[in-house]
């Protein structure tokens, strides 16, 4: 394998490929998910918000990588399925995890939205629905875009969690060069989390600037 | 023919009793203010009129139409929202949508009730009620603020701005609680120019207050509401120059600030 400083830029950029597609899977995946499981987690009907909120529990109290290893493994060794692939595993794992965390964003969102703005729009005669979405909801977004960039940068940095179970992604590409001896490509991957955060960075701070015309 | 009628209206939350059996009518074109301590009702007893909260029995007739008996929470959702627009309702906190211009937040209800139709008809539909939100928004005197979002104006303006937007869905009977409570007192005559207005307009309205003085001036009866019974109604001059309960002229002795 060539060691030329352009041969392991292209080579780390296949693995960034991965990387992205891992993120960007998750993202797309995870974001509606989490708005499902935040509707069960306020759930009126009880036994539902327990049962989501003990899998929210489980979810964030257990380690991702540990997580991964369990979709990977467990289907295998339980029922012998063996037709998923590392990145089906890998995807599995991030979405559920990442759409947990997720989830407890858009509850503290909506939840802290007054009493006043849903009755306000009930007196007008509007139904539950518009008042969600004609009333509450670009306030929910206003409010979450801080924690939710916050979320959305370390999922940036946890895409590295997939190595765990061999995936090519960018810093199991430069940990590979390790095998000959070179240590440098490792150090090289924080340019590209550092550039892919940055850009997330401006583009979040872009959006809040955007909402910044209304208060809530 | 009166335009509200209230018989035996009872409230609990939980043990407590908020409302133990209200009974008064209001006829067409009639202020009527509800006075009282904190604690006493008089908000519960107008969130029971807007079905923000569901009385446990009791009847509300509008109009001659029962609006609501003890059948009304067999009815289906859209059918209390139907109900419900007899009735606007003023917030305190004025609750405008931050998000909306003060005419988007006039419109915004009514256009959301336009039933599905062509593009052309919607689009002279929209301009129908841009029109008509722009005349309400004139007259409660914030003609140069359409396009000014809630967090751009002040608290008066703000509450002016909530009673355009209740004055919107045309209800029959309208409700303020304590519309001036949460305004700086400098701002609180403009809000209460405006209802005086609406008063000479012949709209009937319903209006829990603190500032006596106004409630003076603006009702054609006062209900002084204590411990969830109507301790005593009347004309303003009965109710203030010539009390005749005890919790009442203990009530009026209390220095306003």
């Amino acid at each position: 394998m060539s060691t030329s400083f352009l041969d392991v830029t292209l080579k780390l950029l296949e693995g960034f490929e991965v990387t992205f597609m891992i993120f960007a899977l998750t993202l797309v995946l995870a974001l509606p998910l989490g708005l499902i499981i935040a509707f069960g987690s306020m759930s009126k009907f009880k036994p539902l918000a327990y049962l989501v909120k003990t899998f929210v529990w489980i979810i964030r109290g257990v380690p991702l990588m540990l997580q991964i290893f369990l979709v990977y493994y467990i289907p295998g060794i339980l029922w012998n399925i063996t037709g998923l692939s590392d990145m089906t595993s890998v995807l599995i794992a991030f979405v559920i995890n990442y759409a947990c965390y997720f989830s407890e964003i858009y509850r503290g969102g909506i939840e802290s939205i007054s009493k006043g703005q849903y009755e306000a729009g009930q007196v007008l005669g509007m139904t539950k629905t518009q008042v969600f979405f004609k009333v509450v909801l670009m306030q929910v977004v206003k409010r979450i875009l801080p924690p939710m960039s916050n979320e959305v940068i370390t999922l940036v940095k946890d895409t590295a969690l997939a190595r765990v179970i061999a995936i090519p992604e960018l810093l199991k590409v430069a940990e590979d060069y390790g095998s000959q001896a070179l240590i440098w490509p490792m150090f090289y991957t924080a340019v590209f989390y550092l550039a892919m955060v940055g850009i997330l960075t401006l583009l979040f701070g872009y959006f809040e600037k955007k909402l910044s015309y209304y208060r809530v | 023919m009166s335009m509200l009628k209230v018989e035996g209206l009872k409230k609990s939350f939980g043990s407590t009793t908020v409302l133990k059996g209200i009974d008064f009518d209001l006829a067409k074109g009639e202020v009527l203010s509800i006075i009282g301590s904190s604690g006493s009702g008089k908000t519960t007893l107008l969130r029971c009129l807007n079905f923000l909260e569901t009385a446990d029995s009791g009847t509300i007739t509008v109009d001659g139409n029962v609006i609501f008996d003890d059948n009304t929470h067999k009815l289906k959702d859209a059918e209390i929202r139907e109900r419900r627009l007899r009735f606007g309702l003023v917030f305190q906190s004025f609750n405008l949508f931050p998000q909306y211009t003060a005419l988007k937040n006039v419109s915004l209800a009514l256009e959301l009730k336009l039933p599905k139709m062509s593009k052309s008809e919607k689009k002279a539909e929209l301009l129908k009620i841009e029109n008509k939100c722009k005349e309400l928004l004139d007259s409660v005197g914030l003609s140069d603020k359409y396009d000014f979002y809630p967090c751009q104006l002040s608290g008066g303006q703000c509450q002016r701005v909530a009673i355009a937007r209740a004055l919107a869905l045309s209800p029959d009977i309208l409700c303020f609680d304590e519309p001036t409570s949460a305004l700086d007192p400098e701002l609180t005559g403009e809000v209460l120019r405006v209802i005086k207005e609406l008063k000479n307009s012949d709209r009937t309205m319903i209006i829990v207050t603190h500032e006596m003085e106004f409630a003076k001036n603006v009702s054609d009866k006062v209900m002084f509401m204590s411990d969830g019974v109507i301790e005593e109604i009347g004309t303003p001059e009965e109710i203030f120059e010539n009390p005749k309960s005890n919790r009442l002229q203990e009530f009026l002795k209390k220095p306003t600030f």
